[in-house]
């Protein structure tokens, strides 16, 4: 770990030279840690690309109804939105309170989104 | 005084603090973006046949700047690692390279795609009309072909002063290739690149007319939704590039000298709210400018 070349020379993130050693092995695995992970956002961007590509291909097709266009189009990105919330905001590996936070918030979106289905397709009638 | 837990993580959260706002506050943006979501697809269920406009929107542009901004993605997760990594010349010129993304994404909604909805024209035509402009609306093959109705005219308004001069008493328009030749079935559905106007001009009395006016947020549904939730999100665009400028100037410079780690946290928070708008787009294109 120690000859990652972009480990630090200068200043090391809290603390003078006492634990010096200590810092920078642990730096120098971080830093190969988020060089692993360069790839990965580069894919994603480029799946994502792809998606895009799909998405606009997809809008031009006969499906036959232009509900199943709707469909496709809405699915494909939902599965783009997944992955940009789970690659880029790290949210595949992150704390429990952040699960909690967005738990309580998806469950006030679908009662949101529900609410208003409910009132399109329940007209007041005279 | 020193702000607590910005690079350690608060014992009972497990996160430094930070973290666990933006988050809160991303939540609340998914409430603002979600009302406004569930408004269009009331809306546009709620849309009569023809009312919801399709294909007005230039997709060619809409794609380019929809690569603009994951590309801008990409490049706000790239200077967040490089700070990680501790190479912060990398880390400012992906900084850069992600600003310039934002306003080249900007540039084209507001110098381009919305001054070119400004400058073109619709008028509804009344039900009782609709026979008189067969020639431009081409219903009976929309019919023949169980495709649902066409009942505005578009196209760029000859006689401007016709929108607010009362003594005026028709529209002039020069036709969009679609009321231009309507019973073609290459009009059947939208095309992706968008096709060039004719030069037919139709002449529309203002007594046949529901309701006319340019592409803006007035002329419908549509297009109030379209400008209400672009806006919206530009103005996110707009705001994460003031703060993406200000990790640029020396004053982040000289955090990044006193503490490398809390500068990466606060890219880090700053990106989470990019994605997100990156996010909102993902939805906003198809709805728009596809579907």
């Amino acid at each position: 770990m120690s000859d990652t070349p972009n480990a630090p020379e200068s200043p090391t993130p809290h603390g003078g030279g006492s634990h010096g050693p200590g810092a920078h092995e642990a730096h120098g695995h971080e830093a190969e840690h988020f060089h692993n992970h360069s790839g990965l956002y580069l894919g994603v961007g480029g799946i994502l690309m792809v998606g895009t590509a799909l998405t606009v291909y997809l809008a031009y097709v006969d499906f036959g109804s232009h509900e199943l266009n709707i469909t496709a189009g809405l699915l494909l990105a939902t599965i783009k939105a997944i992955l940009v919330a789970l690659i880029f905001m790290h949210l595949k590996s992150e704390r429990k309170s952040i699960y909690q936070i967005l738990f309580v918030t998806m469950a006030f979106v679908i009662a949101l989104f529900g609410l208003s289905l409910l009132g399109f397709f329940d007209h007041i009638r005279f | 005084m020193e702000i607590p837990y910005t690079v350690k993580p608060r014992p009972d959260t497990g996160l430094w603090n930070a973290k666990i706002g933006i988050w809160l506050f991303l939540a609340s943006e998914v409430m603002l973006f979600g009302g406004l979501f569930s408004g269009y697809v009331f809306m546009r269920l709620g849309a009569a046949p023809g009312h919801w406009p399709m294909g007005l929107l230039n997709v060619p542009v809409g794609t380019m700047n929809t690569v603009i901004l994951i590309a801008s993605s990409v490049l706000v997760v790239f200077a967040w690692a490089a700070l990680k990594m501790r190479n912060f010349a990398r880390y400012r010129l992906y900084m850069l390279l992600t600003v310039i993304c934002g306003f080249v994404f900007l540039g084209v909604k507001v110098g381009f795609e919305w001054p070119a909805k400004f400058h073109h024209f619709g008028a509804y035509i009344k039900t009782e009309s609709l026979s008189k402009y067969e020639e431009y609306l081409g219903n009976q093959h929309l019919a023949s072909k169980g495709l649902g109705p066409r009942v505005e005219i578009t196209g760029i308004l000859e006689n401007h002063d016709a929108l607010n001069n009362v003594e005026i008493t028709e529209y002039r328009v020069q036709l969009d290739a679609v009321n231009a030749d309507p019973s073609s079935p290459a009009n059947d559905h939208p095309h992706f690149i968008p096709r060039p106007i004719s030069d037919k001009v139709a002449i529309i009395a203002k007594e046949d007319v529901q309701f006319a006016s340019m592409f803006v947020p007035r002329h419908s549904t549509y297009f109030a939704s379209y400008y209400l939730i672009t806006g919206l999100h530009g103005l996110h665009v707009l705001g994460g590039l003031f703060v993406f400028i200000y990790f640029l100037l020396p004053v982040s410079k000289r955090l990044y000298e006193k503490d490398p780690e809390h500068l990466a946290n606060r890219v880090e928070v700053a990106g989470l709210f990019w994605h997100f708008v990156d996010l909102v787009w993902i939805f906003v294109f198809p709805i728009f400018y596809l579907l």
